[in-house]
């Protein structure tokens, strides 16, 4: 086996230096009853033609190379620089562990101090943990700090936040006997404020609003986290992370941690993963947060360098007393969305999020001139929003797609009360005439 | 190694330091000793009831996290703040300014059960 | 603080007005972003680094030579598995047909992405005995939150929520108490006995009606294989308790024995440690969930089903315990795990377990002479040595790995696992040739020589890296997690400096 260097002549001089005379003297306590199960499971002859069976598999996928894509909802398809693919390609980076030993691991540990630091800047936040697996599993951490912090039971979300954040978020409340309490949004998919500040008593723990919401709509945060602190509540804002170079940034909001999808840092969609869930945090809270830290220091020599660090927090050290059972994360995709923020820097992260807004808007006046087409003008969007036809979504799909279009998501599953309702997004990642020629295949539906 | 004589001690290696109806408490110089350098102290919060025997604080290393438990039941009624910026002085005074919480006590005679300075002495010998 | 040209932040590189990528200049609409009122827009610029393409890739490339690798060192880390990662799976993954399809995508032209997840659960059925898979949990950690939670959910359903304990090993990785602790559960450890696994006697005494679960690693974290299997299984069943089986050694055991037929209920599998996806430099993972038929009900949505031909999520599940993640679970790691699986066929993953248990046994004959084994008997695919030296009372585990480096290898798991004094756990996996093995003994053996000759050669190693025995200490007392914390130590002149001991 071409991966397994150990020859027969290796095996039989291993053996005799063990003083064994076969292998099944080594499994002698393996119970025989357990041995003689045989695994069957499938094969390829070669690797040419394990390539060609997993290229025929792909070819059952459309994807975005092959069709022109609308959709956004929590993934999105941005561009993603080759320098970038090429360097999580480096073999050091890609197959290292999980830096416990600092001197072997500088090249790791900078990374993740940089990384941290472009998201702590982003954020406008004081710190910022290594990664968490998604944004849904990062929201769901931090509504269990809010909970552990403030000593309450319940957590407030807005049913505007992404429908499997909130999913999952009840998912890790529920198993932990905690509450969770939804308010509602306005027809123009802003959070509804009255609901809001009804639900908000001193029993909730943590509020959760997500912006750009699920709906695409950029959320009017003005004296929400007054409100929420005059409650004692924490303030967690689900954020966008590339809509950050232009959009209010959740510490300039006045949130206590700031948690999402950052997929759209350069990561491939990848039907739904590895993604990346970042989450920052107000210097209060820095020893409370979940997941890896990496610090800087300086080693025997007065050298700088950089180490894993409040390790005391996590489940190797505290055990039963952990706050998270995070070990493993998602390295190397906060290594990419590094490099994706350095590469872009401080005018790309600007330029990209105008690029957004511009081609969603242009997209969206274009839209509204169809007939039998209304769209969300009503709030301010980023890079989607919702279109309402009369045509039913089923009927547009089937006539688009073969036309090599994926024309948006259904709301209907999502929100039955969003019946007719589908969601389309336009990124930095469309010209003009994709745009165009989506519109006129609207039109011709 | 210091276990000074007027205070008392549990076998988990926290001293108290009675005031009236008031327990002072902080950890010894063999404990200090033994989590090496201290890097955080989680104090616990003020009004908190504590049980005697049970753990009401955490004191964290590189390496590793430490309970400290309540000598004696009762509730917090003040703590050592500065702990949290300066959790060294645990190591370099642990009698002194070391000091992690006080307790007022809800039942005096528990202060009778905790170790005198020799037994406390003897315990951490014969462990060593 | 010394700081090299090799040491300085991409923040530190920084030049006004460079960048290193190329945006379209074009603008489509009318009103773009002056759309956004205000008050919404962002207020201070977000300072990110300034640099041009050329500068970040030297910038990253070199961070990258500063680490060790698999690719690069052998890398001998007990409990991780740090096997090969083939290429061929990488190729896959990065392949448009798979990295370009959007999670939402109306199924049907998702069909490719479908029978992937689908062929990928029979396999692993197929090979731990567990009758259905869930592949959403995004590493082992979640995976065990994720088999937890169908436990509770399970008791829960039999009107049995009272069975509030859950039973681990004193030997076990961190976070299976984690993860029972994170549930409410109150966590009971098991005392192993001098032969190192499950004392059955002490299991006997802690099991009872209020045991909701026992979670077990096997082998264990010492290597080796628990015999009592069957009587473990039948002694917790017999009570109503559940049996969690916790597949980070499962190296050990591809086609030799399927945890489904020691009677396990639920297994996580770790494919980035078993089935080859790579680490990362942590993550990510990917932690696929196995049940028994009576644990299917709470698995969580969706499941993958094939009708006729075509391929469907299932979300109509009405007692799942609900979604762990977002969309489908970390499906470029699946995929990865997918082709190694399709590559090596029965015969190769049986030659996995087969050469990983050889090549630790081999690996622990030549050094028990030079390190005492914690357990002296054929152990599976990693064992566990002492750094304990009667000879050298100051050297620890940790200075041991240390020197290791200067030797070109990576250091073994130090201090872990617990039950053992400075333990050194060692899994050199089966992509490791002879010769390694041999020159890794040796080095070893050296070491062993230097902690009686020249003892400070080794408290005081690595001598050959970059950096040397980083203050830990200092980096917790003072933490400076990002480049706007160290700006703020040196306008405040509060510069690190070496804590007083250490």
């Amino acid at each position: 086996m071409h991966y397994h260097p150990l020859t027969d002549n290796d095996r039989q001089e291993m053996l005799r230096t063990m003083g064994a005379r076969r292998f099944e003297d080594l499994l002698v306590g393996v119970p025989e009853k357990l041995r003689s199960r045989e695994i069957s499971v499938s094969e390829s002859p070669s690797e040419f033609e394990l390539r060609k069976q997993i290229l025929k598999i792909g070819r059952e996928n459309l994807n975005s190379q092959s069709t022109l894509s609308f959709l956004g909802g929590g993934s999105y398809e941005h561009f993603s620089p080759a320098a970038l693919a090429e360097l999580l390609n480096r073999n050091e980076f890609y197959t290292a562990y999980t830096p416990y030993q600092p001197e072997a691991s500088q090249g790791t540990l900078q990374a993740m101090f940089e990384y941290q630091s472009l998201i702590a800047e982003l954020t406008a936040l004081a710190v910022s943990n290594a990664s968490h697996y998604d944004g849904a599993t990062s929201l769901a951490e931090a509504g269990l700090l809010a909970l552990r912090h403030t000593g309450r039971r319940k957590i407030l979300v807005a049913r505007s936040v992404h429908p499997h954040f909130r999913q999952v978020l009840r998912t890790y409340l529920e198993a932990a006997d905690f509450q969770l309490e939804e308010f509602g949004f306005e027809k123009d998919g802003r959070f509804r404020r009255e609901e809001f500040e009804e639900f908000l008593t001193s029993e909730v723990g943590g509020v959760v609003i997500q912006t750009p919401n699920f709906f695409g709509v950029i959320e009017d945060l003005e004296k929400v986290a007054d409100a929420v602190h005059d409650k004692g509540t924490l303030l967690i804002l689900a954020a966008n992370p590339l809509s950050l170079g232009v959009l209010r940034a959740p510490g300039e909001w006045g949130a206590d941690l700031a948690v999402g999808e950052g997929q759209v840092l350069g990561l491939p969609m990848s039907f739904g993963g590895p993604y990346l869930g970042y989450f920052a945090a107000t210097r209060e809270l820095m020893r409370k947060i979940p997941g890896r830290l990496a610090g800087m220091t300086i080693d025997r020599e007065g050298r700088r360098a950089f180490v894993l660090t409040l390790q005391a927090r996590e489940q190797h050290i505290r055990r039963k007393r952990a706050a998270s059972n995070i070990c493993t994360n998602e390295g190397l995709c906060a290594l990419g969305a590094c490099i994706y923020l350095t590469l872009l820097g401080k005018e790309g992260i600007r330029e990209v999020g105008e690029l957004n807004l511009d081609r969603a808007h242009y997209l969206r006046d274009e839209i509204s001139r169809i007939k039998g087409f209304r769209v969300n003008r009503d709030a301010p969007i980023f890079n989607e929003f919702t279109v309402v036809s009369n045509k039913p979504f089923g009927a547009i799909q089937s006539k688009l797609v073969p036309q090599g279009i994926l024309p948006g998501i259904d709301l209907a599953p999502l929100y039955p009360e969003m019946k007719g309702a589908f969601l389309v997004c336009a990124t930095e990642t469309k010209t003009k005439e994709d745009l165009d020629r989506f519109v006129k295949a609207l039109g011709a539906v | 190694m210091e276990f000074p004589d007027e205070l008392r001690y549990t076998q988990s290696h926290e001293w108290a330091r009675r005031e009236g109806n008031r327990v002072k408490v902080g950890i010894t110089e063999y404990a200090q000793q033994e989590i090496s350098d201290i890097v955080f102290v989680e104090l616990p919060k003020m009004s908190a009831p504590t049980v005697k025997g049970k753990a009401i604080s955490v004191v964290e290393s590189v390496k590793a996290a430490f309970d400290i438990y309540a000598p004696v039941s009762g509730t917090i009624v003040s703590l050592n703040i500065p702990l949290e910026t300066d959790p060294a002085v645990v190591n370099s005074d642990p009698y002194g300014r070391g000091w992690f919480f006080e307790i007022e006590m809800s039942q005096p005679s528990e202060w009778e059960t905790l170790l005198k300075a020799e037994d406390y002495r003897t315990q951490c010998i014969t462990t060593h | 603080m010394l700081i090299d040209s090799e040491s300085r932040l991409s923040f530190e590189k920084s030049s006004a007005g460079r960048h290193g990528a190329k945006l379209p200049k074009s603008r489509l609409a009318k009103k773009g972003a002056e759309s956004v009122p205000e008050p919404l827009r962002r207020r201070n610029p977000a300072c990110l680094p300034e640099l041009t393409e050329p500068e970040v890739v030297r910038h990253f490339v070199n961070l990258s030579k500063k680490n060790f690798s698999i690719d690069t060192h052998f890398y001998p880390l007990g409990s991780c598995s740090m096997k090969y990662n083939p290429k061929v799976n990488e190729w896959a993954a990065a392949l448009d047909s798979f990295a370009g399809v959007h999670p939402l995508q109306a199924e049907e032209t998702a069909q490719g992405w479908l029978q992937v997840f689908y062929e990928l659960e029979q396999d692993l059925k197929e090979i731990t005995g567990m009758d259905r898979f869930t592949l959403q949990p995004a590493a082992g950690a979640q995976g065990e939150l994720c088999g937890m939670m169908m436990v509770r959910a399970y008791h829960a359903s039999r009107g049995e929520p009272n069975r509030r304990k859950v039973l681990v090993p004193d030997s076990s990785h961190g976070t299976n108490p984690a993860t029972a602790a994170l549930l409410g559960y109150e966590v009971v450890e098991i005392k192993s006995n001098a032969r190192g696994r499950v004392d059955l006697e002490a299991l006997r005494r802690q099991v009872g009606p209020d045991t909701a679960c026992l979670m077990l690693t096997n082998p264990n974290t010492l290597g080796l294989f628990e015999e009592d299997i069957f009587q473990i299984t039948e002694l917790v069943h017999e009570a109503g308790g559940l049996l969690y089986y916790d597949g980070a050694n499962f190296n050990a055991l591809l086609g030799i024995a399927r945890p489904g037929d020691m009677g396990f209920d639920v297994v996580h599998l770790n494919l980035h440690k078993t089935f080859t996806t790579p680490h990362g430099g942590g993550g990510p993972g990917a932690g696929p969930v196995g049940v028994r038929q009576k644990l299917v009900p709470f698995l969580p949505v969706p499941l993958v089903e094939k009708q006729g031909d075509r391929y469907a999520f299932d979300f109509n599940r009405s007692q799942t315990i609900g979604r762990v993640k977002s969309f489908h679970g970390q499906a470029g790691m699946l995929l990865r795990a997918y082709v190694y699986i399709r590559t090596l066929g029965s015969a190769g993953l049986k030659q996995v377990s087969e050469d990983a248990i050889l090549n630790a046994n081999y690996l622990k004959a030549k050094l028990k002479q030079v390190f005492p084994v914690a357990v002296d008997e054929p152990c599976m695919h990693e064992f566990v040595l002492s750094a304990k030296l009667s000879s050298a009372k100051d050297i620890h585990a940790v200075d041991i790995g240390k020197r290791l480096l200067d030797y070109g290898f990576h250091a073994p798991t130090v201090h872990f696992p617990l039950v053992v004094p400075e333990a050194l756990m060692i899994e050199p996996t089966e992509t490791e040739s002879k010769e390694t093995l041999d020159r890794f003994a040796e080095a070893m053996i050296q070491i062993r020589n230097e902690a009686e000759k020249n003892p400070d050669l080794i408290k005081n190693a690595p001598h050959s890296l970059p950096i040397r025995r980083p203050d830990e200490v200092l980096a917790a007392r003072n933490p400076i997690l990002t480049y706007q914390d160290w700006l703020v130590s040196l306008e405040t002149k509060e510069e690190p400096k070496l804590s007083l001991r250490s």
